[in-house]
């Protein structure tokens, strides 16, 4: 009989506690800036999420992600400005966002996700850099890398209301990914991660699940970018650049790829500590050189967390257990032998 | 007896190398029947060309009736055909309970009832069910790969090395089971442990340098020690 998950479980239990403080931490710190940046957290941690379910759950490694951050951002702006800042037009930008990132995954996947994954590498950043340049070029839609503002809808000019729908979106969607990657389907995707051939072997049309898990990873990412539009009411061609394809892969490594929980971390480890080194030059002028120290950052946690902060943890707590288990059996059988004499 | 897999002079490339220059070869149902060669013969390729990982140049190959020459790997095991690698291709980071559920394409009451079926022969796996498929040992990992090619309602299995790198206490078990699994399923089993290939195995075909060099009856071959010392070496 397959056991199901609980809902109170230990672990879901934790997941409550942390959205609550979430919650409330926008009241206990009342400061504007970290709203700010707890809503940049949020929104990054989607993307990274969407980018866990293509490197973490099924081992494609793409280069071009941040094109459907940006199709998610540039169709909400652009439908903000031309249809007015209503709450309905922002809806219907994020759906008309992620149909569009929907198709462009199924087109681009079936093109490319038959190449072996270096070859798949290069593909998208090559079809992500043709979006790049369109988005440069079409000024009259874009205005090219100048990039222009639009309003709001009323009720997100308020960055506590968005802040809260932010969150709830984190949410949302770490609750959808957690119950497809547990599914038959999310098991299928690490199969294919493990070993492809042998997944076609057993009778699985792989390119068919890859392509699905794109299009998911796609249309995730593609909110994350409606939402980043949204939060900074501006949108220009650098939310197709390659730093934020780049940002996504660094959170999901970081945190820990193949987990979900880890990309939300590594979300938080970089977004906090972007804001405090950038922060820390007003008083130590050798922070004006912040990325360096980032850089360095980066290998400390390469290095001290191969695995990523959760997969790193999660290793170490098993072994822990392993050897409370195997102390525990050893002090057993040495009362059994203690009783037998 | 009818075939059920069937292959005429079949050749394949592996990048530029012809490694199968012309097998022929057949399986009748119900029975095991054994590819047996030297190292290099071409054994495990002539696996991997039937499931269509390696897909064939020239040559056909037919199962249970059907031309399954060109079809992709996915409607080669949907046709019916389980594939247990040399390498076992146990997806390490799913449990034993996962690496099953993923073999089992769709839940019916017959893969159910195979699934406990396939739980008793190798109770190892019961034992280890919330297990990593990576953290099995080696003679759990083939049980492991047996079991998953079987669940499904195959016509056929074909087998490679099972016996490799497992201890004899170990390799009897997995003998007995294909044993046990001969009576539901036919077999194509190929085998470098002669012993345990002429213990099981019903007919044999020798392959030497990607070529057919003979088939017959194990009992034939068992006899023949002159064969045995050629293209087995033993004798």
């Amino acid at each position: 009989m397959i056991k199901q998950p609980l809902l109170l479980s230990k672990v879901n239990v934790v997941y409550a506690i942390v959205v609550g403080v979430m919650a409330v931490l926008p009241f206990v710190l009342d400061s504007r800036t970290m709203t700010i940046l707890l809503t940049q957290f949020c929104i990054f941690a989607i993307l990274a999420m969407s980018y866990d379910i293509l490197l973490g759950y099924t081992g494609i490694i793409s280069f071009g992600h941040a094109m459907f951050f940006g199709i998610g951002a540039y169709t909400t702006a652009i439908m903000l400005s031309d249809y007015g800042p209503s709450i309905g037009i922002f809806a219907v930008s994020i759906v008309v966002g992620i149909v569009l990132s929907a198709i462009i995954s199924v087109i681009s996947g079936a093109l490319t996700l038959r190449l072996k994954s270096h070859f798949y590498a290069m593909f998208t950043l090559a079809i992500s850099g043709l979006f790049l340049v369109l988005a440069e070029k079409w000024r009259t839609v874009t205005k090219g890398n100048d990039g222009f503002t639009f309003r709001a809808p009323e009720l997100f000019r308020e960055r506590l209301y968005f802040y809260f729908l932010v969150l709830i979106c984190l949410v949302v969607v770490f609750i959808l990914l957690k119950r497809i990657v547990a599914s038959p389907f999310g098991k299928v995707l690490v199969a294919i991660r493990e070993n492809e051939q042998r997944t076609r072997s057993l009778g699985y049309k792989t390119l068919g699940y890859k392509i699905i898990a794109s299009v998911i990873a796609g249309a995730v990412a593609s909110l994350a970018g409606s939402l980043y539009a949204i939060s900074l009411r501006f949108v220009n061609t650098s939310v197709m650049t390659m730093d934020i394809t780049l940002d996504a892969l660094m959170m999901t490594i970081i945190g820990g790829v193949g987990t979900l929980i880890g990309p939300i971390i590594g979300a938080g480890v970089i977004e906090f500590a972007q804001h405090y080194l950038s922060g820390l030059a007003r008083e130590y002028p050798i922070f004006e050189r912040w990325i360096i120290f980032f850089g360095i950052l980066y290998i400390l946690a390469v290095i001290f967390f191969p695995r990523g902060i959760v997969g790193t943890v999660s290793l170490r707590y098993h072994e822990w257990k392993l050897k409370k288990g195997q102390k525990t059996k050893a002090s057993v059988k040495l009362r059994e032998k203690e009783i037998q004499r | 007896m009818t075939n059920i897999l069937t292959l005429e002079r079949v050749e394949t490339f592996i990048s530029q190398y012809h490694i199968l220059q012309g097998i022929d070869f057949e399986a009748k149902a119900g029975e095991v029947s054994v590819l047996l060669g030297r190292n290099g013969a071409g054994k495990t390729t002539t696996l991997r060309t039937i499931m269509g990982l390696t897909p064939a140049s020239k040559g056909t190959i037919h199962f249970d009736g059907k031309d399954i020459t060109k079809m992709a790997p996915y409607d080669i095991a949907n046709s019916g055909i389980g594939y247990v690698p040399e390498d076992q291709g146990i997806f390490g980071q799913l449990t034993v309970e996962e690496n099953m559920k993923v073999a089992i394409r769709k839940e019916t009451d017959a893969t159910m009832q195979k699934q406990t079926y396939i739980l008793e022969l190798f109770p190892d796996l019961k034992k280890f069910w919330k297990k990593q498929g990576g953290n099995l040992s080696g003679g759990q990992k083939q049980m492991l790969a047996m079991a998953r090619a079987f669940v499904n309602d195959s016509k056929l299995l074909l087998i490679d090395e099972p016996s490799k790198g497992l201890a004899p206490i170990v390799i009897e078990k997995v003998m007995e089971a294909i044993t046990e699994m001969k009576k539901h399923t036919s077999i194509v089993l190929v085998e470098q442990n002669f012993m345990m290939a002429s213990k099981i195995g019903d007919t044999f075909t020798l392959i030497d340098d990607g070529r057919t060099v003979q088939s017959g009856e194990m009992q034939n071959l068992i006899e023949d020690e002159q064969l045995k010392r050629k293209y087995l070496g033993i004798g």
